[in-house]
């Protein structure tokens, strides 16, 4: 196995949907302990990709391999090795949210459930909140606590399909700190998105799916590369209306 | 079977037992129309139906504890499917987890379920006057019944769950089994029925369990219809794992 190398490896991965091919020939390289940031739009097959990588859906043809496993004939060596957190946060509404992090780790067949959910929700600053049930959490808690429980037993591969989609500003920018304190620890992360500066601000590496194929794979550097050379403009610099709104909302706290 | 298939399961089920501690409606509403029909049977049309037997209510109990059991399992689909539809029955299956836990966890929630339902429901009809002769070894064939025909109706309803594509076509398929109950031998008996639908009666499973039950309540030899009785749950226990056990691998793959 090669432990050094790619956390994930896909070659000339195919599938598709009755008459629809949805991923047409996809290779990629996720190098251990980076972000790769998958951007692409609606129906351009993230989602379809992340599902096949993490077991759920089994690919047409090619290869995949996660942390060293085969994602079709070694499925359980690579549910040990991945974590999954999708559009839609998997989150038990009637549970608390340290009920569910306690469930998580036992389904991972953890030792002392009771500590590692007291230290992720320490983590993620939802420790007040760990008591009280999931229905009452706003979309950013929840989305904390989803990323939360992919973390119990530190898988060492992460997919995070469009983590921040239906968030407002805030919660984005607090998903946004989560995956980087997550690829700081060595955690190998493949998010989606069709939000191109999450993929800026983030991102090591960044491909763009289109149509089922990659049409580019590279760094923010040398993805810019690949326009025309820079003209010089002087334009004000005016602030966003997201710097204003979270100039007067997160001012208070400042 | 995967080492963790018990432990995963159990981890499953407390999940699932919680969601029924915190909203005991679905409780109070498997128990609410098997009572009301048991009220009405006895005070309102019992005075007018001629079993045979002393009292109607102690007649009527089998076929009211098979309604609770009924109206009961449709949660289980109802459950079932609001976790597919939600994002946790991706997170489970990506999980290093015993893949038929997840099933399990939900049939045996619906076993616990349907007891305290049944509990619930006797206890009534106690107050209502209902009285039995059966011994400690007849109470434990009563529940052995009642939980193989929970299994095996619950197996059913994971179809739906699994299948649906609306909470109300995941809960509405439990409303045929409530009346399987009227024609058979639950009610009345089917001595007084018409010819085709008298046959009908007597050969389907409702009326072998309700029989079985009633001989087991009044402290009677149950005599050959029991094992029609057992045949049939476990038939239809059978046909049901096998095709839930279908779909779920094709469903997630």
């Amino acid at each position: 196995m090669d432990r050094a190398g790619a956390a994930i490896r896909v070659q000339g991965l195919e599938k598709s949907f009755g008459q629809v091919s949805v991923l047409r020939g996809v290779d990629i390289d996720v190098a251990r302990g980076s972000i790769f940031a998958l951007l692409g739009s609606n129906g351009a097959g993230k989602t379809t990709l992340v599902k096949i990588l993490s077991t759920l859906l089994k690919a047409d043809a090619g290869r995949a391999e996660v942390n060293g496993f085969d994602v079709g004939r070694q499925a359980a060596g690579v549910r040990e090795s991945i974590s999954l957190t999708g559009q839609f946060a998997a989150v038990d509404e009637i549970l608390t949210g340290r009920e569910n992090l306690v469930m998580v780790a036992r389904l991972r067949h953890l030792k002392n459930a009771g500590t590692i959910a007291d230290d992720l929700l320490r983590r993620f600053s939802l420790t007040e909140a760990g008591a009280r049930r999931v229905a009452a959490y706003s979309g950013g808690m929840r989305r904390r606590l989803d990323i939360a429980m992919s973390l119990a037993g530190n898988p060492p591969v992460i997919f995070l399909d469009e983590p921040t989609t239906g968030l407002d500003p805030e919660g984005r920018l607090e998903v946004w700190r989560a995956v980087r304190e997550l690829a700081s620890g060595g955690t190998t992360v493949l998010l989606t998105t069709q939000h191109l500066d999450e993929a800026e601000h983030l991102a090591d590496r960044i491909a763009i799916l289109h149509e089922g194929r990659i049409l580019v794979n590279g760094t923010l550097d040398e993805l810019r590369k690949l326009l025309p050379q820079a003209t010089v403009e002087y334009v004000e610099k005016r602030p966003t209306l997201e710097d204003v709104f979270l100039a007067l909302v997160t001012g208070e706290k400042r | 079977m995967n080492k963790h298939f018990a432990g995963d399961t159990a981890v499953l089920l407390g999940r699932s037992l919680r969601h029924i501690a915190r909203s005991p409606d679905t409780i109070i509403t498997t128990v609410i129309t098997p009572i009301a029909m048991m009220l009405l049977f006895v005070y309102v049309l019992g005075g007018a139906i001629r079993t045979g037997t002393g009292s109607y209510v102690n007649y009527l109990l089998p076929g009211i504890l098979i309604i609770t059991i009924a109206s009961g399992i449709s949660y289980t689909a109802y459950r079932l499917f609001l976790d597919l539809q939600g994002g946790i029955f991706e997170r489970f299956q990506s999980m290093p987890i015993a893949r038929s836990a997840v099933l399990w966890s939900h049939v045996l929630t619906s076993v616990v379920a349907n007891l305290i339902s049944l509990v619930v429901v006797l206890l009534v009809a106690l107050a209502m006057g209902f009285r039995t002769g059966a011994d400690v070894l007849g109470w434990l064939a009563v529940a052995g019944i009642l939980v193989l025909f929970t299994l095996a109706l619950t197996w059913l309803a994971v179809i739906p769950g699994l299948t649906a594509s609306s909470v109300d076509g995941a809960s509405a398929f439990a409303y045929p089994l409530i009346f399987l109950p009227f024609v058979s031998s639950a009610f009345v008996p089917t001595e007084s029925m018409p010819g085709p639908v008298r046959a009908f009666a007597e050969n389907q499973p409702v009326t072998s369990i309700v029989d079985s039950l009633r001989a087991l309540f009044a402290g009677q030899p149950v005599g050959s219809g029991i094992w029609i009785a057992l045949a049939w749950c476990l038939g239809i226990l059978a046909v049901a794992v096998a095709f839930a056990g279908l779909i779920y691998r094709r469903r997630v793959g």
